[in-house]
Formats: structure tokens, sequence, C-alpha cells
């Protein structure tokens, strides 16, 4: 079959771009299904939060829930890099205190994806 | 007697719910199972006139719910099989009408009758099929080799498995099995269809029967005769596969090559 394979190799007709745009749509929507009713607003709220701290958009920050062996991983990613901090606000102090220090040149995400 | 709820359903419309379920149906009683096909399609009741059975409608699902009516008042007996029961629903109500605790009880007066009820879901995933696959024992997934139908089916079978009554109550799960319908063996030959191999791997539920796209499921719907009656037809014959499998019988696979035209038909432009 391998051989059969080499000699001829799939032809990129309608049906098959059909199936591999359907396998990539469907991995997507399956784990977002899976995924618990809480993480929409979940994410809303922590983009409210560090949106006082740091000027944040809401494509910067991604949560999902999964699984990694036994344990149920649920991971926060937090994009900051070129991310103003916020003009002072009710909330954060005058002089800076309380507010997250962002080093401009750190692409390093604050949590690791696994 | 305990009669099995099968559901057929599909999230997207016009994929040939109503032609299989009438199909089906009447293939479970043509082998000897005593059989009901409710249809659940509230507002839009069409399996009475696949059934041929539009004139002898006078009581309806939703009239048994309300109690404005008796089961066997409402349940029409088919002309071509003792075994056959058509449960027509209601034209002018809306599907918000289908009250799930009215809907539990109707089905368990006829699982004391009845071998199996075959339920014909609307389309969509609103409240009329969500209430259609809520008391399933199994699913058919009626699936067009089309992406937007494969995704819809994926999309059935994930709510299947989350909110069927069987998931909420931790039961054994629905048995779903895939019927996949409309399928042209010479598109598919051509490249311009996905293959029924493609179909079964990318929504990994058993394969229950492949329908071959068929002239005669126009004309069965012309007359108002489910398809399995048609003893020529492939689609037909298709159908009866599709069932004898669901029993349980092991059957190979009939119509997934292209026709060849004969060259008596070729000459006379006959299909």
């Amino acid at each position: 079959m391998g051989l059969l394979n080499l000699l001829f190799p799939e032809r990129r007709t309608s049906a098959v771009i059909a199936r591999e745009r359907l396998k990539i749509v469907l991995a997507h929507e399956r784990a977002s299904r899976d995924a618990p009713d809480f993480l929409p607003v979940l994410q809303r709220e922590l983009l409210d939060v560090i949106g006082r701290y740091v000027e944040i958009r809401g494509d910067m920050i991604r949560v999902n829930v999964g699984k990694s062996g036994d344990t149920s991983l649920l991971e926060i990613n937090v994009e900051l890099d070129g991310a103003k901090v916020t003009p002072t606000k009710n909330g954060a102090a005058e002089d800076g205190k309380g507010v997250a220090k962002i080093d401009p040149g750190a692409a390093t995400p604050w949590v690791k994806p696994s | 007697m305990a009669g099995k709820v099968v559901v057929l359903t599909s999230g997207k419309g016009g994929v040939g719910k109503t032609t299989s379920a009438a199909a089906i149906a009447a293939g479970l009683a043509l082998r000897g199972h005593r059989t009901v096909v409710i249809d659940f399609d509230v507002g839009l009741r069409n399996l009475d006139l696949i059934m041929g059975c539009e004139r002898r409608v006078v009581f309806d699902f939703i009239n048994v719910i309300n109690g404005d009516a008796k089961l066997n008042q409402a349940l029409i007996k088919d002309k071509r099989s003792d075994n056959l029961y058509i449960f027509p629903t209601s034209q002018t109500r809306d599907k918000d009408a289908l009250k799930r605790d009215g809907v539990e009880r109707v089905l368990n007066e006829l699982k004391e009758s009845f071998d199996y009820i075959v339920c014909d879901s609307p389309a969509g995933i609103e409240h009329g099929a969500i209430t259609a696959l809520y008391f399933a024992d199994s699913a058919v997934i009626v699936t067009n080799p089309e992406v937007s139908s494969v995704r819809d089916s994926d999309r059935i079978i994930g709510i299947l498995a989350s909110k069927s009554r069987r998931a909420e109550f931790n039961l054994e799960p629905v048995a779903v099995h895939l019927l996949l319908s409309r399928y042209s063996p010479e598109r598919v030959r051509k490249g311009e269809m996905l293959t029924v191999e493609d179909v079964k791997e990318i929504l990994s539920i058993p394969l229950l029967g492949v329908i071959p796209e068929s002239e005669s499921v126009l004309k069965a719907s012309n007359t108002g005769t489910p398809v399995v009656f048609d003893e020529e037809s492939p689609a037909g014959r298709a159908y009866h596969d599709a069932v004898a499998r669901f029993l349980g019988e092991q059957r190979e696979l009939r119509f997934l090559q292209p026709e060849r035209r004969s060259f008596f038909r070729a000459l006379f432009g006959r299909a």
C-alpha cells in the first residue's frame, strides 16, 4: 500500500479538501464543546481585572480546560507583549504600587503553555 | 412489552430524516415488529404525506399530550402493513406545545404496545429537536456526504451524549448509528464527494447503512409510499439492509460502486 501511495499520490480533489477542512473544524469544535459553561464568563472577568492594570484586548487572553494525565488543568494564557500599563484609575495606586510592572522586552508568557 | 425509542435526527434539514424514518419504520414492520412512527416536527407536519395518510389525520400528537384525544384515536394504521402505525403531529400548534412530561407519558404508553417507537425529529437543535432525542434509546444520525451535514451531525452526536435522558441519569449511553444518505458512487469516484470511509472516520460512530441517491425516493414521496415497498429501488433495498443491521444482522454494504449502464439501457436511455 505504501508503495502504491508513493506511485499514485492522492489527488487533491474537492472531496479531499472537504475531508481536511472538516477534520480541522471539528477538532476545534469538539474541544470547545466539552468546555464548562463558565469559561467565557471567567475569561471576561479576568479581562476586566487585568485590564485595570494593563491595557489588554480580548484576544490577548485565552482560558482553557484540559487534562494532563489524571490532573484536570485550568490553563490561562495572558499575552502581555507590548501591553501598556493602564493610566491610573480608582483601585490602582497613584505611585504605581499594586500595578503590574511590565518589562516590555519580556516575551515569556506568565503561564507556560503545556 | 417494553418498546425501544429510536430517534432519527441530523441537525441539518433536508438530508432525508422523514424519508428515512418512514422507510426504517416500514422496514421494521415488514420484519414483523410492531412499530409506530411519530412526527416530532410540530407546525411542519410532513410524515403523514410521506406515509400517504394525510387525509386520515383527525387527532394528533399534541391533542394526545393535552388529553384532548385518546392515543388510539390519533394513531393511524398503515394500509400496507398490520404492524405499522403513524402518529401525526399538529400542523397548527407551535413547537413549544411539546411538553417533556407529556411526551414522556405518551411514549411510555406506546412502549406498552409497540416494539419500536420511531421518532422523526425536526431539523435544528431547538426545543422540538431536543425533545425528540431526549428519550431515545438509540439514534440514527442521517447524514449526507457534504460538509455542513457532517458538521451538524457531529454536533447532534455531542448533544445526544450530553443532553439526552440517558446522559442525564448516567444510564447506558444512547446507541448512535450513522445512516449516510444521498450517496452518489459516481461522484465519489470522480473525487467530488466525501467517501463513506471519510464520513465514518470523521464522525467515528458505527455505520448502519449507505443509501444511494436514487430517483425512486422522489417517486416514493410523490405517491406517499415508503421507499422500502419498492422492491426494484436500490434505495429501498439499502434501507432494508440498514434495518437488518439495526436488528443485529451482518450484511455487506451494497450500491457503493457506480452502476454500470447496460448496452440495452444506454441504447434506450432508460435509467
